[in-house]
């Protein structure tokens, strides 16, 4: 007999006890359900002509939305005490769980990156998808340049798109008044959003927490307020237009060359399709994440990395050991400033027109949720989450409007399963014991 | 008393501290002295304002009045006037906390790394040489984990390096918060209550780390402790607060002895009559 028979056969008592329990509880939480939906969704009210209104009944909703809570609390149950059974039952081998995640992790990262790359030759791609894995990095790119400021050193920053706006504003800028291009402009778009983010940091040195939150979230809104306002540079709610695409090494992507230049596809003596430029803006959007994840994985196995993560951990310990908590932070807003400000200039290169419409709070949001649920201070998660995130709301298309009940529901599902986010194990920036190889080669 | 026949230079000579709180006087005019190679222990009953000594020394707080001057190579340093973190860098004055403050999510190993920010730093040209993986940073680091080995073994936490801090015993957290200090390799060691929450067997461990450390560095360890078994079984030199004044300084042997220590832990003597101040006074059982 298996242990699992045997633990049914002993306790069948206890076994239908549970049951019992479960039952009971899915039945109060219907119970409920009934009680609050009766007067929400059983009347409903009707024009009967005159001005006077009607009043119906639908008790049909009534019992469908009771039904519908009381199967889910019974599945919500099960699964958690599922999950409870296997955590208990991994207590043991708690170093091996670490190690084996690590290695997990480091297999994940490498699957994925060769996927993307592949995307666009796939037999199954299609310019669709290829524009949805552009939003997705552009997703990944900023949820990257927030856990820096986020995950690591532990800023709450729910501001975080006026960095997006200023990147994206100071290359459609200098394309216009200046005649920049896009390569040209990306260097400028950083370093004018790393200001910012000083700029940023320099007032709220001295708040933590809830405090930070709210000026960051007043900061956010005070960039927007002021390229709305600011008509005669930034265009007002009109944004700007006509941003000039990127260039593949001075080979523009047209279908004609302007003014006798080669084209693209003349030069690879190519039939042009205005797939090419799609799929280079997806190649370049690609490069450009590879490379904030290499920085970001440097920075972090360095003193400055090491002193985010400290920062986030204890203030006062930091400051006792001799370590310039204004320092730290500042450099920990300018540097994911920096990210978000290269994610915007590839934003505003892509679209081609820019206006406030595209840096509301709901934005800031999104990539916050993206950096939490993906686990504070996680790589790879903040891709997982950035790709649930963005792809949710697509799926749901066909559900009209209740896409936007589909994706609040998946994130209190994730928030209600794994509160620490999807991917929470951290890495350590450095061992004492010798590592298997495997761990030592990324 | 120790200070009247002294004529050594002290790495550590306090002032007249005076800390006031709006109407508390936390501490009052406290004037002592603490030497290189010493264990100097402050003692009282809680509240007699010893963790406000403390957070005047590593600039927590400014103090209302006094002076607190370091010798160091030769220079003499007021702790008062630096700022609250360049204390530790330019001072060497560091500290452990009541309620141990570890970097709980990062390693044990990382912790001590963290200490020797400051020295990586600038080996690593604020990032950049560090960026490129230059030799200079790769040396700096290496040296950088071989400090934190030697602490590590030191503590006896070479085993568990690789353990997130806050995942390590109690005990273990303690010796490890005192390990992060010294790796910041400092001048003046100020612990406090390092016994807090250890069992006998624990508390004798951390004597042997206290006297190891005076034998093989040269620096100065200022102590608030309540358990006696590590008082009396390391310092050299014992002062005792009582209300935020001085009311003794000696031996452990001169301190044991004093009456005026002896009523100021165990309240007066039934029959003389007692200032109404001091009758409740919290704390007296711990002593």
């Amino acid at each position: 007999m298996t242990a699992a028979s045997g633990f049914a056969a002993e306790n069948p008592a206890r076994a239908s006890a549970d049951w019992a329990v479960e039952l009971k509880d899915a039945g109060l939480a219907a119970l409920a359900a009934t009680l609050l939906a009766l007067p929400l969704m059983g009347l409903q009210t009707y024009d009967v002509g005159g001005g006077a209104l009607g009043v119906r009944t639908r008790f049909d909703w009534v019992v469908v939305a009771a039904a519908a809570v009381f199967a889910g609390r019974l599945i919500l149950r099960i699964c958690h005490r599922l999950t409870r059974r296997r955590e208990r039952r991994s207590d043991g081998v708690l170093a091996s769980l670490t190690a084996s995640t690590s290695r997990r992790t480091s297999l994940l990262a490498a699957t994925g990156i060769a996927f993307a790359v592949a995307l666009p030759v796939l037999p199954f791609s299609s310019r669709y998808l290829i524009d949805l894995g552009t939003t997705v990095l552009i997703y990944v790119m900023l949820g990257w340049g927030l856990n820096i400021v986020v995950g690591l050193a532990g800023l709450l920053d729910l501001g975080y798109v006026a960095f997006y706006a200023v990147g994206a504003y100071t290359f459609a800028l200098l394309a216009r008044d200046l005649g920049l291009t896009f390569w040209q402009a990306l260097p400028f778009s950083g370093l004018v959003a790393a200001g910012f983010g000083v700029i940023l940091g320099f007032p709220v040195l001295r708040l933590r927490g809830d405090y930070l939150a709210i000026v960051t979230l007043g900061f956010g809104e005070i960039i927007r307020i002021v390229l709305v306002n600011w008509s005669p540079v930034t265009g007002g709610p009109n944004g700007i237009s006509d941003i000039p695409r990127p260039s593949f090494f001075g080979l523009p992507f047209a279908r004609s060359s302007p003014e006798g230049a080669t084209t693209f596809a003349q030069f690879f003596g190519l039939e042009f399709s205005p797939n090419q430029r799609v799929v280079f803006l997806y190649f370049v959007i690609l490069a450009l994440a590879l490379v904030t994840n290499l920085f970001t994985l440097r920075l972090r196995k360095l003193p400055i990395g090491r002193a985010w993560e400290a920062l986030r951990e204890d203030e006062v310990a930091c400051r006792a050991l001799g370590i310039n908590p204004t320092n730290v932070k500042l450099s920990a807003f300018g540097i994911g400033a920096m990210l978000g400000g290269f994610a915007g200039c590839f934003f505003a290169t892509r679209q081609g027109f820019i206006s406030p419409e595209s840096f509301t709070f709901t934005e800031s949001a999104t990539i916050l949720a993206i950096v939490v649920l993906g686990g504070a201070g996680s790589q790879i998660g903040v891709v997982l989450a950035a790709i649930l995130l963005v792809t949710l709301p697509e799926l749901g298309r066909a559900f009209a409007e209740f896409r936007m009940l589909l994706f609040g529901a998946a994130m209190v599902a994730i928030m209600a399963w794994r509160p620490r986010g999807l991917l929470a194990y951290r890495e350590p920036s450095l061992h004492l014991a010798p590592r298997p190889r495997w761990a030592r080669l990324r | 008393m120790t200070e009247a026949g002294d004529t050594r230079q002290p790495l550590l000579a306090v002032e007249h501290l005076t800390m006031r709180f709006d109407g508390l006087l936390a501490v009052d005019d406290l004037s002592f002295a603490a030497y290189s190679r010493e264990i100097t222990a402050i003692i009282g009953p809680n509240g007699a304002g010893k963790t406000t000594v403390f957070n005047c020394l590593t600039g927590f707080y400014k103090p209302s009045a006094g002076r607190l001057a370091m010798h160091v190579d030769g220079k003499t340093l007021l702790l008062e006037r630096i700022d609250g973190f360049k204390i530790a860098r330019q001072a060497g004055v560091v500290r452990t906390f009541q309620n141990i403050r570890l970097f709980a999510g990062m390693t044990a190993l990382e912790n001590l790394i963290v200490a020797q920010h400051n020295l990586l730093m600038s080996a690593s040209l604020f990032s950049i040489a560090g960026f490129l993986g230059l030799p200079r940073y790769r040396s700096a680091e290496r040296a950088a984990v071989e400090r934190a080995r030697y602490w590590l073994d030191k503590v006896g936490l070479t085993q568990r390096a690789d353990w997130a801090a806050g995942t390590l015993p109690y005990g273990a957290q303690r010796r490890l918060e005192i390990a992060r200090a010294l790796c910041t390799e400092p001048a003046l060691l100020c612990l406090d209550e390092p016994a807090a929450g250890l069992n006998p067997s624990e508390s004798a461990e951390l004597n042997q780390l206290l006297l190891a450390v005076r034998a093989d560095q040269a620096i100065a360890i200022l102590l608030i402790e309540h358990d006696m078994s590590v008082v009396m079984g390391t310092s050299d030199h014992v002062i005792v607060l009582d209300y935020g004044r001085k009311i003794a300084d000696g031996t452990p042997a001169e301190i044991r002895a004093d009456p005026t220590v002896v009523r100021a832990y165990l309240g007066e003597d039934e029959h003389e009559v007692l200032p109404t101040a001091t009758t409740a006074r919290p704390g007296i059982g711990r002593a």
